[in-house]
């Protein structure tokens, strides 16, 4: 614990030096302890600046667990890929199990949906095991569009609801 | 006087009746033109309490609902004839109505037993084609309206009737982002008599009733993850079937009853297999890198399913003892979840057209491939068709809330199928019922 926290100091200081590059180093401290995926996300929005110390574009990369597809797509964004870096890393570390939640939106038919939440899922799970993620520890479910992030069927509601979910 | 005074207890059993069927009857939203025109009169009743039903109105709009019949309003008819020689075939006639239904109900004092009695009469031909009579509980008056429209429906189009048959779905009632109740519920056709088979926290899909009508196959996601079941109706036993890692889903019964269609992707990716369910055997049908889902039985070794091998999902074909892939779709670039008439003929299927961003209930002549495209909503899907093949309920959203419509095949009669649910989705009508 004492050295998590030194690790924390240490970025910290770090951080406010040299704003990029830090990252990394800041990961590696946090290995042991931070595993949880939505434990950045808490100290992300406490918008305390102190306890979230190692770096703050790590944390804010960890607190993104939901990630989102174009329409009929299961290719997976930019910046989806650099929260999975992280999370990947984490997953290594930790050697914990979580599920991925592949979603869609509303249009077209119910099972192809689900077979697409899948293709979601399985984009995400294939991206963390070339990150060395072990396969073992992602379990995939497809809810397809059973389980709409939020209600409507405008554009910006279906983007929200095409994603897949990171769960522990 | 007689004669008055029964036109005047019809007229009051008729206004009664009204009012309790208000939340029942089915909304009609669109109206019929060129479909034969009838006339289904209140029928007679004596009782001092009125009837708990409206059969009249129960099977006019079992009529209505064919598309081949325009069942004539009420406040349009001249008079309420209650008995075939009460019939004044030359007034009905003067109104343009070709045939009159006229029926009688009566309770033996003290029972629960009702009796209908009633005939159907061609103005055309001035004679009585049927006269019959039909029984039961008062439960059971709901069931005798439709024998009614059954027996008239047949007599007429030579078609059998598909009204004593039974509809499932589900119902979501959300509360929050987590937080929805998913009930599988199983009613008559029109929606009436509401039952609850299942109840969840976790989503409910893809309902089926096999051929048998006793049992029905569905995904459930309780364990939360996605199993397929088989629940049989009278006695609530379930069977897990498969539960594989990956996708469970779409279940679809061979026409024998005999055997499951359904999809596993524990092989990597959405395949069709097929299991016996005496032996629990299981056959892999497709075996392709695209996504296949969505089977469903041409015939007994045929199975149409959606893949999108292509690169857009359409509608194949294939045998399940092995051979090549036929494709089945060609117009639209979202053909999906295919549904066969029972005669092998036609196929209903989810449907967008090139360059638009509906998605539409379609059908398809297998023998010439011309396409009919039934709905004009945007986001319809799960097209479940009669056992007669006369009408069609689908699944569609209207002002956010998913609702059940029934269409009939040839496109005249559309109403909303009524509920007490905010969210409803995955009809699936039963085949005839005994």
């Amino acid at each position: 614990m004492e050295v998590i926290k030194f690790g924390k100091m240490a970025a910290l200081v770090v951080a406010f030096g040299v704003v990029v590059g830090c990252s990394s180093k800041g990961g590696d401290a946090s290995g042991t302890g931070a595993v949880d995926p939505n434990a950045g996300y808490g100290a992300g929005t406490s918008g305390a600046g102190m306890d979230n110390g190692m770096s703050s574009e790590e944390a804010s990369l960890r607190a993104v667990t939901t990630f989102y597809f174009e329409y009929d797509s299961s290719e997976l964004k930019q910046e989806a890929m650099r929260s999975l870096d992280v999370h990947a890393k984490d997953l290594k570390s930790a050697g914990n199990r979580v599920v991925l939640e592949g979603h869609t939106d509303e249009r077209g038919t119910r099972e192809y949906n689900m077979a697409l939440g899948e293709r979601r899922a399985a984009a995400v799970q294939r991206y963390l095991v070339l990150q060395g993620v072990s396969p073992g520890q992602l379990e995939l479910v497809s809810y397809g569009e059973e389980k709409p992030s939020v209600m409507g069927s405008g554009e910006e509601s279906m983007a929200q609801n095409r994603r897949v979910e990171l769960r522990k | 006087m007689k004669r008055f005074t029964q036109a005047l207890i019809a007229v009051i059993a008729l206004c009664a009746a009204q009012m309790t069927l208000a939340q029942e009857a089915i909304e009609i939203t669109k109206g019929t033109d060129k479909a034969t025109p009838i006339a289904v009169v209140p029928f007679g009743w004596q009782g001092s309490t009125p009837l708990p039903e409206d059969l009249a109105q129960i099977s006019a709009n079992d009529l209505r609902n064919s598309g081949m019949f325009a069942p004539m309003e009420r406040s349009n008819m001249l008079s309420y004839p209650v008995r075939g020689e009460e019939i004044n075939a030359r007034d009905w006639k003067m109104i343009g109505v070709d045939y009159v239904v006229v029926g009688q109900v009566s309770n033996q004092a003290g029972t629960d037993r009702y009796e209908l009695n009633y005939s159907l009469y061609s103005i055309v031909r001035e004679q009585v084609l049927l006269s019959k009579t039909v029984s039961g509980t008062k439960a059971q008056l709901r069931d005798m309206a439709h024998h009614l429209s059954d027996e008239v429906f047949e007599e007429i189009t030579g078609i059998k009737g598909a009204y004593n048959t039974k509809l499932l779905y589900v119902a979501a009632e959300r509360f929050s982002k987590d937080n929805t109740r998913y009930t599988l519920q199983r009613s008559d056709y029109d929606g009436a008599r509401l039952s609850t088979l299942l109840q969840s926290r976790e989503p409910i899909l893809s309902p089926s009733y096999a051929p048998d009508g006793q049992r029905i196959a569905y995904v459930s996601f309780e364990s939360g993850r996605p199993e397929i079941y088989v629940h049989y109706i009278q006695t609530g036993r379930r069977e897990r079937i498969t539960s594989y890692e990956g996708l469970n889903g779409a279940p679809a019964w061979s026409p024998d009853g005999n055997r499951l269609a359904f999809v596993l992707s524990r092989d990597g990716n959405p395949e069709i297999y097929v299991m016996d369910l005496g032996s629990k055997q299981l056959r892999r049908v497709t075996n392709h890198f695209s996504i296949d889902t969505e089977p469903s039985w041409m015939d007994d070794n045929t199975i149409a399913f959606t893949s999108d091998r292509g690169g857009k999902p359409q509608i194949y074909k294939q045998n399940i003892n092995g051979g090549s892939t036929e494709r089945l779709t060609f117009v639209g670039n979202y053909n999906a979840n295919a549904k066969l008439s029972v005669d092998g003929r036609t196929m209903v299927m989810v449907h967008r057209q090139e360059g638009y961003r509906n998605f539409q209930i379609a059908t398809q002549d297998l023998k010439r491939g011309n396409l009919r495209v039934l709905t004009e909503t945007s986001l319809d899907e799960s097209p479940t068709v009669s056992p007669n093949g006369v009408m069609l309920i689908y699944a569609t959203r209207q002002q956010g809330r998913g609702v059940l419509m029934l269409v009939s095949t040839n496109g005249r009669a559309r109403s909303e199928i009524p509920t007490q649910f905010s969210d409803l989705r995955v009809p699936s009508w039963s085949p005839y019922l005994p």
